[in-house]
Formats: structure tokens, C-alpha cells, sequence
């Protein structure tokens, strides 16, 4: 207890006490100040967006490694693996060679926000598809061959069955990716160029503050992201409750 | 593996089967295997010269020294403090408990650079709430290893605690208990009753931590500040090298980063297996015994 006290709790308690040291001052500063409201802004925006591709692409990858079956689904099943096992610099650096300068695509979307999504993309994508896939593995086809044999098309059995079974595991993984999107910060440091109120995220910012010296502000935007982080813990348990309760 | 060759489900149509399949090796494709398999070809692009270049390279086995041993002492604390907290939190009823295990997995929702805040904030000697007095007696723990370790701790933190604290509930405590009204002492009891029981949950919990902790960057820099060469772990150095235009270099470090996690990955593969038929054995059993009056 104590030691879990030294090492987490006081040192985050620290965190969000320098912030509050002059009432709301430092988060007033933070909010007006323009490069820091736009990382802000850039963070959360981005995240949401790669945590609804999540949505959508971690539940069809889920969906095929279980209920498909061809050659090469072992090798899927390990490049799934591979964004968790890769040190976050490391997964800036490769993804910095396929779409940064010379890019055998001829993209060079380095320094620009599409590299922010595809950062944020790629260190995500086991979450969704690893929470669905024992669900779905569990999960008996008996009832949805039920609802095809009644009549119901496809779609409504996909809608009405199948959906409401899996939306809490799809949503413990898009809480997940997306408080590690809005935390990222390795994968990005190489790949954004972070450019100020263009593609400088969250993290960033509260690192070049901690370099400038300026603990306090960046103890200001550490505590709206974990503020961030916190609402977006509810907000997404209260949809998926909604969810289940449809079915 | 519920899918049977008679599931109406299961055979759907072939167009929508062909669209899913494509759409998800696609994806995966473009946003992990085309790149990684590049940055492994521009490692090997000049044979092995790279990698023997790297590891004459002071700062990089230097670096490479810093990284194992910071994880590894990492891992052993993680492995005891996530021993010791998972038996407080299933054993054991105390004020609090329930508030407990929601801040476990706090961790891995903080950004790695507002953990390294934090802990500067706390133990930085200048200004520190603990530094100062820490400092007064010659321990210094922000800008040197102790930081980094701690740094690396905390990310990792979860990992062993989630792997055991399921295993740990399933168990139950009879068999413990059994062994207390045989007269085992506590010690006796936790050496040969639970922890032949939690044996494979804490290992794959610990091939996690290493494979996190090995890797970890951001909260790592943030508590090793500017000390050149000093604090410079692999991670770090792979940032500064690329940087330096010394890409070869930074490929090479960072393809032994990779490669010691995938080779956790494949441990944590080859255990899983094991550990899941024999809580599903467990299983069985336990419902056959229900079912007995």
C-alpha cells in the first residue's frame, strides 16, 4: 500500500495539486493560450476518430479471425500482436518508412495530421479486436441461426442478436484505445514533426513545458487530460450500457 | 470456436466473406505489415554491418545495458509488489478495497510523459515534496536510475496484477484453508498451495512487464533528463540517433527492441495454450462436481 502510495498516488496527487495551486489560474492559462487549446484539441479530435475506425475495424477483424476461416489467419492473429509489443518510438520510426520521405507509395504524409491518425491508428489496434474476440469465441451461433431461420435478414440479425452480445467488450476496448490515444506521445515524436497548433499533440505540449521549466502549466494540461480521459471512461460505459439494454 | 460447417450464420455470403477478408488484410497490411517488413529490410540492407557498427558503439551497448537492467529490476518489483497486491485484493476485506482496484489500472490511462511529471514533481531535488529531504540525505532518484525504475514501474504496473487477480478469484481459498487447519504456517501455505496455483498467470504477467518495460520512452526521458550518455536508455537513444542522421543505427537498436519483445510474445504464445485447456479442465470438473447431490 505504501509503496503503491510513494510511486502512484502522491506523485498524481502532486500532478493535479501543482495545477490547482492558484485556484483555476493555470487551467485558464492553458485553455487560452492558443497552441496549447489547439494540441488539445488536435489529441481529443484524433482520438476519437481512430477509436470510431477502432470501433468499426476491431470488431470486422475480431469478426473474420473468428468466424472465417483461410490461410494466413495465424499470421493475422500475430500482426495484431505486434503494435503492443512494439517500443512506441520503434512504431514511429516504421511507419515513418512506408509514409514519410522517401516513401516507396510516394506519400510523404510525415509532419501532417494524417500521420497523427496513423500514429494513433497503429499502437491501437489490438485493443478492440483482442477485447471481441473471446466474446465472439464464447458466443453460441445457435441463436442468430435461430433468428435467420424466423426470417430475419441478416442485418437484423447482425443488429437485434448479435450486436447487443458484443457491445460491452467493444466498448472496454474503445475506452482503452482511446485513453491510449489521447495519452500517446512516443509514436508521434518522430512521425508529427510536432508543428505548433498544427500537428502538436496533447503530450507534447506538456513535455515542452516540463523542458521550458514551466512545471505549472504542464501540470494544468496533464490534469485536462486525465480529466479527459476520466469522462471519456463514463461517457462510453453509459452508451454501451444503453446498448446492451436495446438488445 | 462455436461456428459449426451447418451454421447459417457462419456461411453467409460469399461477396460480403470476400469484402470482410479484404478490408481487414488490407488494412493490417498498409498500417502494420508493409512497414514493419520495410524497417526490417532497411535494417538488413546492408547485411549485418549495421548491427556490428551499432554494438561498437559505446553509447549503444551502453544504452542497451542501461534498458536490461532498469527492466529487469523493474520486473522483479512489479513481480513481488503484484504478487503481495493481488492476494490483498482477493483475500482480504479492507476499507477502501473496491477504490483500490479501480486505481490498478490507473496507470495505463496516464500518458507516459505526465507520469514522468508526476514523478519529478515529487522527487525532483530542487523543489520536490520528498526530493529535498531525499537529497539532504544523498539519495537521489530524479535525473539517475532509481527515477527510471520507478518511472518504468509504474507503467508496468498492471500488468502482473491483472493476469493474477483473475486466476487467484477462480481458485477460491479452500485449498488454502485446508492446508491452515493442517497446521501449515501462512508462508507454507502460500509456498506450496497458491503460488503452484498462480504459476502461470504470474509468469505471463512478468513476460508482459519485461516486454512494456523494455520499450518504455516517454515517462523514462522525461525523469532521465539531459544527462548525456549518462541516463540514455535504448529507447531514448533510438530517438537521438535517427535524429543524428545515424538511421542505420537507430534501425539496428531498434530491430533488437523489437525482436526481444516479439520473443515475449512468443513465450506468452506458447504458455497461453497450456493455461487455457487447464482452466477449462478446472472447469469441468467443478460443474461435474455440481452436479453430484
Amino acid at each position: 500500500m505504501i509503496w503503491f502510495s510513494l510511486l502512484v498516488l502522491i506523485p498524481l496527487a502532486a500532478v493535479v495539486w501543482t495545477a490547482g495551486e492558484d485556484g483555476l489560474g493555470a487551467f485558464k492559462d492553458a485553455l487560452t493560450n492558443k497552441q496549447t487549446f489547439n494540441a488539445l484539441k488536435l489529441t481529443v479530435l484524433s482520438s476519437l476518430a481512430v477509436t470510431a475506425v477502432n470501433i468499426v475495424m476491431g470488431t470486422v477483424i475480431a469478426w473474420v479471425l473468428v468466424r472465417d476461416r483461410f490461410p494466413g489467419k495465424k499470421l493475422i492473429d500475430l500482426v495484431i500482436d505486434i503494435p503492443f509489443a512494439m517500443p512506441t518510438i520503434v512504431a514511429g520510426l516504421v511507419l515513418l518508412s512506408l509514409y514519410g520521405a522517401e516513401s516507396p507509395l510516394g506519400l510523404e504524409w510525415n509532419n501532417t495530421r494524417k500521420a497523427v491518425l496513423l500514429a494513433l491508428a497503429f499502437v491501437t489496434v489490438p485493443f478492440v479486436v483482442r477485447t471481441v474476440q473471446p466474446v465472439l469465441e464464447e458466443m453460441e451461433t445457435d441463436v442468430e441461426d435461430a433468428a435467420a431461420s424466423l426470417g430475419a435478414s441478416r442485418a437484423t440479425t447482425f443488429r437485434r442478436i448479435t450486436l447487443p452480445t458484443l457491445a460491452p467488450a467493444i466498448f472496454a476496448g474503445a475506452t482503452l484505445s482511446f485513453a491510449r490515444a489521447i495519452s500517446e506521445y512516443g509514436s508521434l515524436v518522430l512521425l508529427s514533426g510536432n508543428l505548433p497548433n498544427r500537428t502538436e499533440v496533447a503530450s507534447v505540449r506538456v513535455y515542452s513545458s516540463i523542458e521550458g521549466g514551466n512545471q505549472q502549466s504542464a501540470a494544468a494540461v496533464a490534469t485536462i487530460l486525465l480529466l479527459v480521459a476520466l469522462v471519456a471512461i463514463v461517457v462510453f460505459d453509459l452508451i454501451q450500457r444503453r446498448l446492451a439494454r436495446r438488445g | 470456436m462455436a461456428s459449426t460447417s451447418s451454421s447459417m450464420v457462419g456461411s453467409g455470403s460469399p461477396v460480403l466473406k470476400w469484402v470482410l477478408r479484404l478490408a481487414v488484410v488490407g488494412y493490417l497490411f498498409f498500417l502494420v505489415g508493409w512497414p514493419s517488413a520495410l524497417i526490417v529490410r532497411r535494417t538488413f540492407e546492408g547485411g549485418t554491418q549495421a548491427f556490428s557498427d551499432a554494438l561498437h558503439d559505446p553509447d549503444v551497448t551502453h544504452a542497451l545495458q542501461l534498458s536490461v537492467t532498469v527492466a529487469l529490476v523493474a520486473v522483479v518489483i512489479n513481480l513481488l509488489f503484484g504478487v503481495g497486491m493481488s492476494l490483498l485484493l482477493v483475500r482480504y476485506e479492507f476499507p477502501g478495497k473496491r477504490a483500490l482496484s479501480a486505481l490498478i489500472d490507473l496507470p495505463l490511462a496516464v500518458s507516459p510523459i505526465v507520469v514522468g511529471l508526476a514523478l519529478v514533481l515529487v522527487y525532483n531535488p530542487r523543489y520536490g515534496w520528498f526530493g529535498e529531504g531525499l537529497d539532504a540525505h544523498g539519495i537521489q532518484i530524479i535525473f539517475a536510475k532509481p527515477g527510471m525504475i520507478m518511472a518504468t514501474t509504474f507503467v508496468a504496473l498492471p500488468l502482473v496484477i491483472r493476469e493474477v487477480v483473475p486466476v487467484l478469484e477462480d481458485m477460491g481459498d479452500d485449498q488454502e484453508q485446508a492446508a491452515n487447519s493442517l497446521g501449515a504456517n501462512g508462508w507454507q501455505t502460500f509456498w506450496r498451495v497458491t503460488l503452484p496455483g498462480i504459476k502461470w498467470a504470474v509468469v505471463y504477467g512478468v513476460v508482459l512487464s519485461l516486454a512494456r518495460s523494455l520499450g518504455e520512452f516517454g515517462a523514462v526521458k522525461v525523469v532521465a533528463g539531459n544527462v548525456s550518455g549518462e541516463t540514455t536508455t535504448a529507447p531514448v537513444l533510438v530517438q537521438q540517433k535517427y535524429q543524428n542522421f545515424e538511421q542505420q543505427t537507430a534501425y539496428a537498436v531498434s530491430f533488437m527492441l523489437v525482436a526481444a519483445a516479439v520473443v515475449c510474445l512468443i513465450v506468452v504464445a506458447l504458455l497461453r495454450p497450456s493455461e487455457h485447456s487447464q482452466s477449462r479442465r478446472l472447469a469441468k470438473n467443478d460443474a461435474a462436481a455440481k452436479e453430484i447431490p
